[in-house]
């Protein structure tokens, strides 16, 4: 029975919303703390650790999502896991975003101007204390841009959860499609959705790159 | 661990699997070539007079840069249809992909166009030569300087996005690496190979395009 | 003699803004001018109108028996014979010194490579910087460039120069050569129009002084006449702040 595009199918794809927004903090929230610790090891003085988070980033960035999300959702069952359609998209998000973020914010960290590492230094901080109090803060917030505008891409990249069976707005989407034979109207509503929280986020990413940019 | 890791299985189908590799690579390169054009359209749309060309412009790219590019390809793969015009996997794969591809490429031309400072046309004319001469001569090889990278990385990131069109069951590895799935059922075997090769290509093709740099872009800057 | 460029009843506005207003200006062959004036008077942008680098609102402007009309072709006539060089030089990054200076005899006025390039030779060496044609601007100083610059408007073979303030973005010790050049080019009969700081080279080699402020041509004078006694109280304000620094 092919049913009417209404206010319920409006709804029901509205409600995908609630999950691309919750899986989005999730592997950005995730993701920033495996990328700031990336972003120290990619920066480090141990050459192991520069090469391991280096070939860390390169494969994240050289391969497809939906790669990373089959690799994640077909490699759980085999390490002994039941696959989860929110677990697998979360560890593959989280992954991803960890990568992207440690990139960036590795350019952050080496866009500090060197005097303050040195002056740091001179004043007798150790690594944790130099980190914490004055490059990282400085850092973040040359990175603060890009970081937003990773934000952006990290939200569209939850709509692949959906090839994963993650029911999330472009699934919902997919769903009410497939019943109401509407495309037009389902995806177009669903895009525009994306829109509404990805173009306000992008506009800020630009403001603060006026604001902000590493003059390098 | 209980799992028998079988990549036999998988490599038996190498053939099919270069295969996909090959459509993904011309798939990409059509897209890139298209995907220019539709962007040096769209920024010189972008620096007109008339301002419905302009809003058009901007609200284009907009658009396509801030929603998902599964969204994109499958409004137009299933929306087509419901407008009357009936169209195949590879034909709405391309078109997605070249429409997507533009949006970037624009912002990439004219960011490489902008940083050209405005003295270089003043001299340009100065000397007597015409807008098109000067944009030939004067303005094309310094803009390319800063779009070519931009431009090649956008390359690589065309290749690896296009793997989200086995949505719509267009042809090329990553649909190639499925269907080898649903016949062997050896997933992450055949997916770690598809993962492989991707990194393969991106890798290869960052590495000439730096090479290429290299050589065409190499005059001295202060 | 007859007059090179005629302006008449010049006025142009940026907007709102008045940036020139009824300027009337005649130049004859050979004749060497310095404009000066405080900034924002209006004195780039009144050789930037003569060959149409600006647009005026009003007036007319008539440079070597050809009104600009605001047409293409009268646009190009009017380039061919008038040359500039830049404040900030703009020679083209990514060519040698003598691509530079052959790229518009050979686009713009059809002249053969080769013709070009013996001209073009000639010209680097009346500036004395012939040793570096092969080189790439980012290679070469300031003074060095600025140089390239005028050997590169003159390979157009121009009736009338232009320069506008061609040495206020060098480092002192690099203005003199270029000077050296101006001078020297003036001394060979060129007719010059020069916007610049200089004070001692418009004594030097200045036929007329013109003096500008708020867009308005305010005095004329041989060079003598205006340094020693400028009739404006606003050239004398200007001189009196110029000359304290000097």
């Amino acid at each position: 029975m092919i049913r009417d595009f209404s206010v319920n199918e409006f709804l029901a794809i509205v409600s995908g919303l609630k999950a691309t927004v919750l899986l989005s903090l999730l592997a950005f929230a995730g993701g920033g703390l495996g990328g700031l610790l990336i972003a120290l090891a990619r920066t480090s003085q141990s050459a192991v650790l520069r090469s391991a988070s280096a070939a860390f980033i390169d494969f994240f960035q050289g391969t497809p999502l939906l790669m990373q999300l089959f690799l994640v959702f077909y490699g759980l069952p085999v390490l002994g896991y039941h696959v989860n359609p929110w677990v697998a998209a979360g560890i593959g998000l989280t992954l991803h975003a960890g990568a992207f973020l440690g990139e960036i914010w590795r350019g952050g960290i080496q866009a500090v101007p060197r005097g303050q590492t040195e002056a740091a230094h001179a004043l007798g901080l150790g690594y944790m204390a130099r980190m914490r109090d004055v490059v990282l803060p400085q850092a973040l917030r040359l990175s603060l841009a890009p970081t937003v505008g990773f934000l952006v891409q990290l939200i569209k990249g939850t709509s692949l959860a959906a090839v994963i069976g993650f029911v999330e707005l472009s699934r919902s989407a997919q769903i009410i499609s497939s019943t109401t034979y509407k495309p037009l109207q389902a995806y177009g509503l669903a895009g525009l959705c994306y829109f509404a929280i990805c173009f306000p986020l992008s506009r800020f990413s630009a403001a603060l790159e006026r604001r902000y940019a590493a003059k390098t | 661990m209980t799992y028998q890791f079988d990549f036999g299985a998988v490599l038996e189908y190498w053939p099919q699997l270069a295969h996909g590799c090959a459509l993904t690579l011309s798939m990409t390169l059509l897209s890139v070539l298209a995907g220019l054009t539709i962007g040096l359209l769209t920024m010189l749309a972008g620096r007109s007079r008339w301002r419905p060309l302009r809003l058009l412009a901007v609200g284009y790219i907009e658009l396509v840069r801030n929603t998902p590019f599964l969204m994109q390809v499958l409004f137009l793969y299933f929306g087509l249809p419901q407008l009357g015009i009936g169209i195949t996997p590879w034909p709405a794969a391309i078109i997605a992909l070249s429409l997507n591809s533009g949006a970037f490429a624009a912002e990439i031309i004219r960011g490489g166009v902008e940083g050209i400072p405005r003295g270089q046309f003043e001299a340009g004319a100065a000397l007597g030569l015409h807008p098109l001469q000067v944009l030939r001569f004067i303005v094309l090889k310094p803009a390319m300087r800063v779009i070519y990278p931009a431009l090649s990385g956008q390359f690589v990131l065309l290749l690896l996005t296009s793997s989200i069109v086995s949505a719509i069951s267009a042809e090329e590895l990553t649909a190639v690496a499925q269907q080898i799935d649903t016949t062997t059922f050896r997933s992450f075997e055949i997916y770690i190979i598809a993962t492989a090769l991707y990194l393969l290509m991106a890798l290869l093709f960052s590495q000439a395009f730096k090479a290429v740099e290299r050589r065409a872009f190499s005059y001295p800057q202060k | 003699m007859q007059s090179l460029i005629e302006m008449t009843g010049v006025q142009k506005y940026y907007g709102s803004f008045h940036a020139l207003r009824d300027v009337n200006l005649t130049v004859r062959k050979g004749e060497k001018i310095v404009l000066c004036g405080p900034s924002g008077s209006g004195k780039s942008t009144l050789i930037r109108c003569i060959n149409h680098l600006e647009t005026i609102q009003q007036g007319s402007i008539v440079v070597d028996g050809t009104r600009l009309d605001g047409s293409m072709r009268t646009i190009d006539a009017v380039r061919m014979e008038v040359g500039m060089v830049f404040q900030s030089f703009n020679l083209f990054p990514h060519m040698t010194v003598l691509q530079n200076c052959t790229l518009a005899p050979i686009r713009a006025r059809g002249i053969d490579k080769a013709a070009a390039e013996t001209t073009a030779r000639r010209y680097l060496e009346r500036v004395h910087i012939l040793d570096q044609a092969a080189k790439y601007p980012a290679q070469l100083s300031g003074g060095q460039q600025q140089r390239v610059a005028i050997a590169r408007a003159l390979c157009m073979e121009p009736k009338v120069m232009l320069f506008d303030e061609p040495t206020s973005a060098l480092d002192p010790e690099m203005v003199k050569e270029v000077l050296d050049t101006m001078i020297v080019l003036a001394r060979d009969g060129m007719t010059m129009i020069c916007v610049t700081h200089e004070m001692g080279f418009a004594r030097q080699v200045a036929d007329r002084v013109i003096f500008m402020a708020d867009g308005q041509i305010l005095e004329e004078a041989a060079p003598d006449a205006f340094f020693r006694n400028p009739q404006h109280p606003r050239a004398r304000a200007f001189l009196g702040e110029i000359l304290a620094h000097h």
